[in-house]
């Protein structure tokens, strides 16, 4: 049985389903992260977010996130997905969770998956404005 | 000479106009070399804050050697999650 869920899909996240794979008789707790699109970057009324990947990358990026995450921490099972294409306001672009036997593991490996993946996974999201598009984190 | 395959992605993409490219570099290429050749080639570049380059779907360092057919990516700061 693999401890590990990772995915990247143009189809509605579903957090049941992420919740259902960590799930373990052993664990005494199941942490989850779940990101939503925001409306608004600093001030500026965001419309919708895109986002595009290097899909096979990203993949072997996140599965690295999530094999790291069961060494380090001692959890039991760990989920990583990620959505790609146009989102809108209050849809979910990632959902991380972790089953483990105590919950500050759990709470620990889902912190350390999403700043990890912030900065090391090829994803790129670009912001629409009624005025135009910007993608984020790419200028000084 | 050597042929290798370029990727952009983000802001790249609209920056070149392009995903994919196919291009020649010496045969004793590194990453290095590389950047300095994509500088010269696509000045459009200088537009965006850092980029990290990825060989065959892996991160690479400046000393990384190319080989003939690898793909090379250029990976603008990424902003998932």
């Amino acid at each position: 049985m693999s401890k590990t869920s990772i995915k990247i899909t143009s189809e509605k996240l579903d957090l049941q389903e992420c919740y259902n794979f960590v799930t373990d008789a052993s664990c005494g707790g199941i942490s989850a992260f779940v990101g939503t699109v925001r409306n608004d970057t600093k001030g500026k009324e965001v419309q919708q977010l895109d986002f595009s990947t290097y899909k096979p990358m990203a993949i072997k990026e996140m599965q690295k996130i999530a094999d790291i995450a069961l060494e380090k921490f001692s959890i039991a099972k760990i989920a990583i997905h990620h959505a790609e294409g146009m989102l809108q306001i209050g849809d979910i672009p990632v959902i991380i969770t972790a089953s483990a036997k105590h919950r500050v593991a759990a709470f620990e490996a889902c912190q350390f998956a999403i700043d990890t993946l912030k900065e090391t996974v090829p994803i790129w999201k670009k912001e629409h404005f009624s005025d135009g598009g910007i993608w984020v984190n790419a200028h000084p | 000479m050597m042929k290798i395959h370029l990727l952009f992605f983000g802001i790249t993409t609209d920056l070149l106009g392009t995903s994919s490219l196919g291009i020649e570099t010496s045969a004793d290429a590194t990453i290095s070399s590389l950047k300095v050749q994509l500088l010269t080639n696509y000045p459009q570049l200088e537009n965006i804050n850092s980029y990290a380059i990825a060989v065959n779907e892996e991160y690479a360092t400046d000393k990384t050697l190319l080989k003939e057919n690898d793909v090379i990516a250029i990976i603008p700061p990424v902003s998932g999650g």
